[in-house]
């Protein structure tokens, strides 16, 4: 089978299939850190750590045990899962711009030690083999994708994603609910941050080459970038966010030099224009009901959500 | 040798401490972290450069020019990039702010190259003094000089004019301040214009002490003295000079215990293991909450 996928997938230009990856990488990694923006609203300047966790786990799993690459992404999301609600748990009760600021100091310190550690071969980075499976890489992105989304939606209407959204309307009254609100914010945490090193794996044996470096502050923006541009909390607005985000700089090469400056001023523009995102406010269950004849009842359902 | 590691760390540390009061400031009023604020430190070092290679002119002249440069420019970006978001959602004004930098550094590269430009050495003649065994440069006595008059220039804006009584009417409540007949927009720029001031002059003094100004020196910098603001507790004045001395002092003396390698990584732990004990920072305010 994978033989097959692999001549379809020949079919595609090389450099659109490499925009498609990127995009779905994007997407992973945005959806992470949506739950733990979006939902939860907590401010994590840091996700790139996470990423680099992933990223180095997944990558040596390879090198070292040479494990099915399904049961290694696995594996990396746990250990980013554990890292995250281990970090997590001191630094989530603090609020708001410390937390930012934590979450940031902790990832310039991952960061550093990365850079130091023997087995990640230092400043130097490591070059990542294929992964070890038949179906191709691009298909396998796709697929951790789909899963994500599902994932993430399902806590989104869930009870537990209720919980998370109480939090973020209100930590003091969410409490008063009976909702132990460190535990939750760990776990949103732990769920982000295990998509954050599913994402982190997938992008190590897509780029076949890290550095540590790679994952510093510009990377966490980045993703922060895409969940904000998309609309906080909005699975559709990640989608988008990270798509718009993961192909600007490919669209904007032509302009070479300029780019980076474009970009800049882009972001601006449109947080200016678009101040709760390009998906933000749009309530797509009524959409999707409209376009079925079916009117919902309009009080219950075009309520903006309060962001944070 | 404690001495002299004392001198290093308190010269870096009050560079550290001109570019987190402008953060606390701006913090403090409209409560944005200004992530363009490393940028303008960034500018302030170049169009010094400039002044002293390119117009052969005075160290402290080129200081000023470059502190009203950077005036303008602050207030240039607050009311482009901030004032139309002011009403909406906090992170959105995050991400502007993030644009703004990207821009700004991208634009210095454009304009002045990816290589690092020093100093020329005619800028400030550098000569050593021994005191004991230590030795201390003219450099470090300068910036520690310049830092502490601007800083005592700043505490008596703020605690002695009439403008800096509407500051800190304004940080300590936005509507009422406006409702008592105070500008607040004109507060706000004013803010800004008296950060990125400061954050020009350690922009200055950073080039000079390093003798190094290239296009991403705003990012490390920014990040550290953002961390010094938070360390020292956002919003409060003196928490910034004080948590900026911290982390310079305590900076200069793990790459002196031979820590050099985890150098960046020494002043976020601090700062990560100072908010566990203390979660708003060593003189911040408690805030009490309610529902």
């Amino acid at each position: 089978m994978g033989d097959t996928l692999q001549m379809l997938l020949g079919r595609i230009d090389p450099y659109l299939l490499q925009i498609i990856v990127n995009i779905g990488i994007g997407i992973v990694l945005a959806l992470g850190l949506n739950v733990i923006t979006g939902l939860t609203g907590q401010l994590s300047l840091g996700h790139a750590a996470f990423m680099s966790i992933g990223a180095f786990t997944s990558a040596l799993i390879t090198i070292k045990l040479g494990l099915p690459f399904g049961v290694n992404l696995l594996i990396t999301g746990a250990v980013s899962a554990a890292a995250g609600a281990l970090i997590g748990y001191p630094i989530l009760r603090l609020t708001g711009d410390y937390l930012a600021i934590c979450t940031l100091g902790f990832a310039e310190i991952v960061k550093v030690i990365f850079l130091n550690l023997e087995i990640t071969n230092k400043a130097l980075g490591l070059s990542v083999p294929p992964p070890r499976s038949s179906i191709p890489l691009p298909i396998i992105v796709w697929l951790v994708v789909i899963i994500a989304v599902i994932l993430v939606s399902f806590i989104h209407d869930s009870r537990f994603g209720r919980a998370l959204k109480a939090i973020r309307g209100d930590e003091i009254a969410a409490e008063a609910m009976g909702i132990n609100v460190v535990r939750y914010k760990v776990q949103s945490f732990a769920i982000g941050t295990f998509l954050a090193g599913v994402g982190g794996g997938l992008y190590a044996h897509f780029i076949s080459y890290i550095n540590p470096s790679d994952f510093g502050f510009l990377k966490s923006i980045d993703i922060l970038g895409m969940v904000v541009l998309g609309g906080l909390g909005s699975i559709p607005g990640s989608i988008v966010g990270a798509a718009v985000l993961s192909a600007a700089p490919e669209f904007l090469r032509f302009m070479a030099n300029y780019r980076m400056l474009v970009y800049g001023g882009l972001l601006v523009f449109m947080m200016i224009f678009r101040p709760n995102g390009l998906m933000g406010g749009i309530n797509f269950t009524e959409i999707f009901l409209r376009a079925l004849g079916r009117k919902p009842h309009m009080k219950t359902l075009t309520e903006k959500e309060k962001l944070p | 040798m404690l001495l002299q590691q004392l001198i290093n760390g308190i010269a870096l540390g009050s560079t550290y401490a001109l570019i987190a009061l402008g953060y606390t400031m701006v913090y403090g009023i409209i409560t944005l972290i200004n992530f363009a604020h490393g940028e303008i430190f960034m500018v302030g070092a170049f169009v010094g450069l400039l002044m002293v290679a390119k117009f052969k002119m005075n160290f402290f002249l080129a200081m000023l020019v470059a502190m009203m440069v950077c005036m303008l420019l602050g207030v240039l970006i607050e009311r482009i990039a901030y004032r139309p978001l002011r009403k909406s959602s906090r992170l959105s004004a995050l991400i502007s702010a993030i644009g703004v930098s990207i821009f700004l550094s991208s634009l210095a590269q454009m304009i002045f190259g990816a290589d690092a430009k020093g100093f020329p050495e005619t800028a400030f003649p550098v000569q050593q003094i021994h005191l004991g065994d230590a030795d201390i440069s003219t450099l470090q006595l300068l910036i520690i000089g310049v830092s502490a008059c601007l800083m005592l220039s700043l505490e008596f804006i703020v605690r002695k004019t009439k403008i800096g009584k509407a500051m800190r009417a304004t940080s300590e409540d936005y509507n009422t301040a406006a409702l008592m007949g105070i500008n607040v927009n004109m507060i706000i720029s004013f803010t800004f214009a008296l950060g990125s001031a400061l954050a020009a002059a350690g922009g200055v003094l950073v080039g000079l002490l390093f003798n190094a100004v290239s296009f991403n020196m705003g990012l490390m910098a920014g990040l550290k003295a953002f961390a010094a603001a938070v360390l020292g507790g956002i919003g409060s004045i003196p928490g910034a000079m004080l948590g900026g001395l911290l982390l310079g002092v305590t900076e200069v003396f793990g790459v002196a215990a031979g820590y050099s390698s985890y150098r960046d990584a020494i002043a976020f732990t601090i700062l990560v293991f100072v908010l566990m004990v203390k979660p708003t920072g060593l003189l911040g305010k408690k805030i009490q909450k309610k529902v």
